[in-house]
């Protein structure tokens, strides 16, 4: 049976939480012809801004929009700062645990891991070992998934420490709602998230290579235009004002990387990278990647360059090291997690693995590698059939799953074909590190699942996105 | 900047003047087929010669064994399989300003991918022959917002160099091809030259260039070739002629070359070429012949476009 959701607008006693007040009574008074002729109007802006992302599978050159409803997510600004300060805490605990496995996993020593969980997994790059970053920071751009189940209840759904993408949607969301509504910004103190660029550019700045420049040439790499998140990378190197590379433009010599220009070679110092590990360096790792640039692996050994995010971070946010987190930050921290962990099922464990196929109509379940919402199950959501095909991918490789129980996810109104409806939402925070501490811009991305009872939230299963307000309380 | 970001900043706007290009032979063409036929004996002059004049000729019999209005319309507007179509022209400009999506203004950005949408709507309508001077002069329209939005808002730096000089040197290639395709058109044999339908094409080929009034304006005289031919060759105050390419292709280069404290091969030949035009005279073209000048002409300009590859774009 499902649990009633939270409902981040109505689930209190006189029908309507504090935060969304005014959002209530704004909603209220709009006639609904008024918000579809708005929800088209975004849709036209967005699609001229060419704001599109591609989904794997379909037809190359497929663009679509990532559907955006007009109704904001809101957070109290109490809200915010407990959030705040878990997720400080937990990307603290991830740099530490990334500093001590490439060093002298003194975790493993003691006993909190499975060695198996680190040298097994193929996350894990034996090239990072005895390996140093600037500032021990491995993680400079963090998203965490939190997802709500209650008033004051929300988890850490997932820690992504490899490319974390969508920021791009967090800050044009805003651009649009305040476009198309500035009269509900003049009646709210909304906190602005458009500092983000210069915050990251910042955080990229203070980790560049001690023998750099004091004005550090930093370059974005892409993995190019046929990429889903490759309007993210040009927004992105638009608004730090740095170049849009690919690996051709690249090339190393003699330990150190330049980029090809009208002039000749430049040299480059930082490089925020959005091509993942396995492509970054075909000498090194794949040798078919066309994406990479053979021998940075070198210059970044040597330290003539840095890599955000460093190159291995992939280990942290596994979803089979995720269900030992809250031990890791205990033993790195010495503090108790402030933001709660989904209780998870290691299906590599037989009596979870038992537990898992008893209760499958109830429970999500995950692969350990797994990203974007491919490859899980939802339980409750699926027929027999589906589970019993499940169930025997799972009892024939259980290292490869985990599973969760099936939250019931916090919803928000949100515009539908048949008028205001509550939809599952939940909310990827940016955490920032750099040298000089951490950054945040407050909210972050709150996708939505469009679907009615859908709890999938990606943008390649129909998910949408939000605005995200801190409001002073 | 980057090599690469160079080269798609250059490519971009060549491929936009290249489509607005096709779109004026389209409209001069579809003028000239409502006239009386140049020649009896083939009926498609007036098509074919649109395909001389886009450098399609070859491509188009590959395609068909024979033209008619609605193929030619259909191969040079909205062809996948012609890599010079004004379809592929746009999808190409827009993949290049989308690879460097960072170097534009929003503007410019807005006007190319605002131009690629609407092109996908025109072609899934089907353009009639008939109705192609509508589709041609939207092709304009978005030329014209392309080159608008840049003026307008663009950086006078190095980027905007690049875009000028993809914009020149196509815009000589065309005006040189549209003035050849004079010699694609054979008279029919009685037909005196300076007669009426002599008259005509000299005419159409004024009007492909928006140059019918300027004529007048300037030379104040019924249509001459020669000072046709003058006109588009060497008067540097017509904006689509060669000297007035050139005259922008030196500028544009001589820019680069300051603000990179470094001159090149590509420097050198716009100017050589750049000299002959302003010091060229009507009856020394006349004397090789016009086509031999034009065959010449091309060959040069295309030599630059690789030596600014070789410089700057790789």
């Amino acid at each position: 049976m499902k649990p009633t959701a939270f409902d981040e607008m109505k689930s209190a006693e006189d029908g309507c939480r504090q935060p969304y007040k005014r959002v209530a009574e704004w909603l209220s008074s709009l006639p609904s012809e008024v918000i579809e002729q708005k929800r088209e109007e975004a849709e036209l802006l967005f699609r001229r801004v060419g704001i599109t992302f591609a989904v794997y599978g379909e037809g190359q050159g497929e663009e679509r929009i990532i559907p955006f409803d007009l109704v904001p997510r809101v957070l109290s600004r109490g809200e915010w700062n407990r959030l705040s300060a878990g997720l400080e805490q937990r990307v603290r605990a991830i740099n530490a645990f990334l500093s001590d496995i490439y060093g002298k996993q003194e975790i493993l020593a003691a006993g909190i891991l499975p060695p198996e969980l680190i040298f097994q997994n193929p996350a894990f790059r034996p090239e990072m070992m005895g390996k140093q970053v600037p500032a021990g920071v491995w993680i400079p751009i963090a998203g965490i998934d939190l997802v709500r189940v209650g008033q004051d209840d929300f988890y850490v759904l997932e820690d992504n420490a490899r490319t974390p993408s969508g920021v791009s949607y967090m800050l044009e969301n805003r651009e649009v709602m305040m476009l198309l509504f500035p009269e509900l910004f003049a009646r709210h103190q909304v906190a602005p998230v458009d500092n983000y660029p210069d915050e990251l550019l910042s955080t990229l700045q203070s980790i560049a290579p001690a023998t750099a420049p004091k004005d550090p040439t930093i370059a974005l790499l892409t993995p190019g235009p046929f990429n889903s998140a490759y309007y993210e990378h040009t927004f992105l190197a638009d608004r730090l004002g740095v170049e849009l590379v690919e690996g051709r433009d690249l090339l190393v010599r003699d330990e150190v990387c330049y980029m090809r220009t009208t002039e000749g070679l430049q040299r480059v110092d930082v490089i925020y990278r959005r091509v993942d590990d396995e492509y970054i360096d075909p000498l090194t790792f794949r040798p078919d990647s066309m994406l990479g640039v053979a021998g940075l692996m070198s210059a970044y050994e040597a330290g003539n360059v840095t890599l955000a995010n460093a190159v291995g971070t992939g280990i942290s946010d596994d979803k089979a090291i995720y269900s030992y987190m809250p031990e890791i930050l205990s033993f790195y921290l010495g503090e108790d997690p402030i933001l709660k962990n989904v209780p998870t099922w290691r299906c590599r464990e037989p009596d979870a693995l038992a537990y898992v196929l008893d209760h499958l109509d109830e429970l999500v379940v995950k692969e350990v590698h797994g990203s974007g919402g491919y490859g899980m199950l939802v339980g409750p959501a699926a027929d027999q059939a589906t589970r019993d095909a499940f169930a025997a991918k799972l009892k024939a490789d259980p290292e490869n799953f985990i599973a969760q129980p099936t939250l019931a996810l916090s919803t928000c109104p949100t515009w539908t074909e048949t008028g205001l409806a509550p939809r599952h939402v939940d909310l990827r925070p940016f955490v920032l590190t750099g040298k000089d501490g951490v950054r945040f811009v407050p909210g972050g991305l709150t996708r939505v699942a469009l679907r009615d009872g859908s709890l999938v939230v990606n943008s390649s299963q129909g998910g949408g996105t939000k605005d995200t307000w801190v409001v002073d309380d | 900047m980057l090599s690469r970001t160079a080269d798609s900043l250059f490519w971009m706007t060549r491929y936009v003047e290249r489509a607005e290009n096709i779109a004026r032979v389209l409209h001069a063409t579809s003028r000239m087929s409502l006239m009386p036929h140049i020649s009896n004996e083939e009926p498609m002059a007036e098509w074919l010669s649109a395909l001389s004049a886009t450098a399609s000729y070859n491509a188009f019999f590959e395609q068909y064994d024979e033209a008619t209005p609605e193929r030619v319309v259909e191969f040079l507007a909205f062809s996948e399989a012609n890599p010079s179509s004004i379809f592929r022209c746009l999808s190409n400009a827009r993949a290049n300003a989308r690879a460097v999506r960072t170097a534009l203004t929003s503007d410019t950005w807005e006007a190319i991918n605002g131009a690629w949408m609407e092109m996908q709507r025109f072609r899934r309508d089907a353009v009639a022959p008939s109705d192609i001077n509508r589709f041609a002069s939207w092709v304009k329209d978005v030329s014209l917002n392309v080159d608008g939005s840049a003026f307008r808002t663009m950086l006078r730096n190095d980027g905007f160099c690049m875009q000028r000089l993809g914009v020149y040197i196509e815009r000589a290639d065309a005006t040189a091809r549209i003035l050849d395709v004079k010699y694609h058109i054979l008279l029919p044999a009685h037909e005196p030259v300076g007669g009426g339908l002599d008259y005509l094409q000299w005419s159409s080929i004024l009007r492909a260039v928006s140059a019918h009034t300027a004529y007048r304006w300037v030379y104040r005289s019924s249509i001459k070739p020669w000072l046709v031919a003058e006109l588009l060759i060497l008067r540097e105050e017509m904006p689509r002629s060669l000297a007035s390419c050139y005259s922008n292709i030196t500028y544009h280069l001589d820019e680069l070359g300051r603000t990179y404290g470094r001159q090149g091969e590509s420097q050198r030949q716009a100017r050589r070429i750049y000299s002959r035009l302003k010091n060229g005279r009507t009856e020394e073209i006349y004397q090789t012949g016009l086509h031999e000048f034009l065959t010449e002409f091309l060959a040069e300009n295309g030599r630059l476009g690789a030596a600014i590859t070789e410089q700057y774009l790789i």
